[in-house]
């Protein structure tokens, strides 16, 4: 087995099994803000028994070990080929470790060869940079949350959403609300404001690479997320929909450039089983350092 | 915190109502897309499979297999139930389903076939895939998992102090609805 193969397969089971820190403190909190004896404060208690049992178990955290997605930032030398070939052998012996469900399927036959490998899966989206550094960053994301995600399309006037940071806020609050419990909240939101219909929603994804309790260094789209966070819990969706106090942990906008005729709003949610880790390589692929 | 142990009767489900914890003990079988689709296709199930009186669940677990052949369940977690809302009322009339696990909650004519029929839905706690897996104590048997995959078979679970929430009950109550409606005018005010 090769250096990398090892690696990557290392950085999917800690990815699938242990929810990171930050998104550990996030879920702790909220089960502080929940009253005693609700069924919210129960359903949190077990996601809590459920992070302590995985890590300690080595074993998913959710069965539903979702897209695997890959981010990788590397040098112009990289081979990016042969780590995409790498990624793909590591990704079926992760697999077959049970650290990945089998979870791929053929879209027009329903066929799952238990790979995991196939047409888009897993997903890689490489980025070159002018650093030395060599970082893989990876996701799993699973179907229920993908399910609620949602795009809009500006303006739309049953909701009076214009083509403006209010619209924007309407629509995504309208996202929060017709996802409920449905995406296993308490969730995070990523959301692109612009794009086009693909790169809004990807860009949207990408946001869940920032950490839970970063702040948006754009003070407009910082007063945003805040609002957006505040009035979500307002709403008394709760965990698991069950009612309560913690209907999101955080939300990540970002803005790409649009075409004038276009104003995408593009809403990713993330289930509470975050599972997002990274590490920085070195040339022969040794994981150097994690990243959350 | 109520227990609820096998055989799941109509008299013992009618009497859960919406917000109840349960534990549930006995067998249950999973079932998701592929299997709901194919029962309400007029699809038959295996002869050892019986829904009646029986809880199905909406779950595709991670199961491997040992080196005595016997499954081991290593996460199940539930999966979003809506998905079978077009199927649900009528496979709970067809086979006598008494019970429904799954995640994110049901509509209306789940609901009303629930409250018809003498069924309810338990709601687990999605992503709880470990916590879940233990309480799996065996795994008898699975059935179409070369027709369907992994996931989709149907799995036989013997589980034991299974933790649910009633959500949706027999009496025609659904905590889905409730929330939903109570947040819509809450965002109203936001708005």
């Amino acid at each position: 087995m090769s250096v990398l193969k090892d690696s990557i397969v290392e950085l999917i089971r800690k990815t699938s099994a242990e929810i990171p820190d930050d998104v550990q403190q996030s879920l702790l909190a909220s089960l502080k803000r929940e009253q005693a004896g609700t069924i919210a404060e129960s359903a949190l208690k077990i996601i809590q028994r459920n992070i302590e049992l995985a890590q300690s178990k080595s074993q998913p955290l959710c069965q539903d070990t979702g897209s695997v997605i890959f981010y990788v930032d590397a040098p112009r030398d990289f081979d990016q080929a042969g780590f995409e070939e790498t990624a793909r052998e590591a990704v079926s012996a992760a697999t077959k470790a049970g650290y990945l469900r089998q979870n791929s399927v053929d879209s027009i036959t329903g066929r799952n060869d238990g790979t995991n490998v196939g047409p888009g899966a897993p997903v890689l989206h490489f980025h070159q940079h002018r650093s030395p550094e060599i970082k893989v960053r990876m996701m799993l994301k699973g179907g229920g949350c993908e399910n609620v995600g949602a795009q809009y399309s500006l303006p739309i006037e049953k909701m009076k959403a214009n083509r403006d940071l209010d619209g924007c806020r309407k629509v995504i609050l309208d996202a929060v609300l017709q996802a409920q419990g449905k995406g296993c909240g308490p969730g995070i939101l990523g959301v692109c404001i612009g794009g086009d219909r693909a790169t809004g929603y990807e860009h949207s994804k990408h946001q869940f690479l920032r950490k839970i309790d970063d702040r948006n260094p754009n003070p407009e789209l910082d007063r945003l997320e805040q609002d957006i966070l505040e009035t979500g819990n307002s709403l008394g969706i709760g965990p698991m929909g069950f009612g309560g106090k913690t209907t999101l942990l955080g939300v990540k906008i970002g803005v790409l450039n649009r075409v004038p005729a276009s104003f995408f709003v593009s809403v990713s949610y993330m289930c509470w089983a975050f599972r997002r880790q990274g590490v920085t390589l070195s040339s022969e692929g040794k994981i150097q350092q994690w990243l959350y | 915190m109520i227990s609820l142990t096998a055989p799941f009767t109509e008299e013992k489900i009618r009497a859960l109502k919406v917000g109840d914890e349960v534990e549930i003990s006995g067998v249950v079988f999973t079932g998701r897309d592929a299997v709901h689709k194919y029962l309400h296709e007029g699809g038959a199930l295996p002869a050892e499979v019986s829904f009646q009186n029986g809880i199905v669940y909406h779950c595709g677990p991670v199961v491997l297999r040992d080196e005595q052949g016997a499954w081991k369940v290593v996460a199940a977690g539930p999966t979003t139930s809506i998905r079978e809302e077009p199927y649900q009322g009528e496979i709970i009339k067809k086979f006598g389903l008494r019970g429904v696990i799954g995640k994110g909650g049901m509509g209306d004519r789940t609901l009303a076939a629930c409250q018809e029929f003498g069924c309810v839905y338990f709601h687990a706690i999605g992503g709880a895939a470990q916590v879940l897996a233990e309480c799996i104590k065996r795994v008898p048997n699975v059935h179409f998992q070369k027709e369907f995959g992994s996931p989709e078979a149907i799995w036989e679970m013997v589980v034991e102090k299974f933790p649910v929430v009633v959500t949706m009950d027999s009496h025609g109550n659904s905590l889905h609805k409730k929330v939903y409606d109570a947040s819509v005018a809450a965002l109203a005010k936001r708005l």
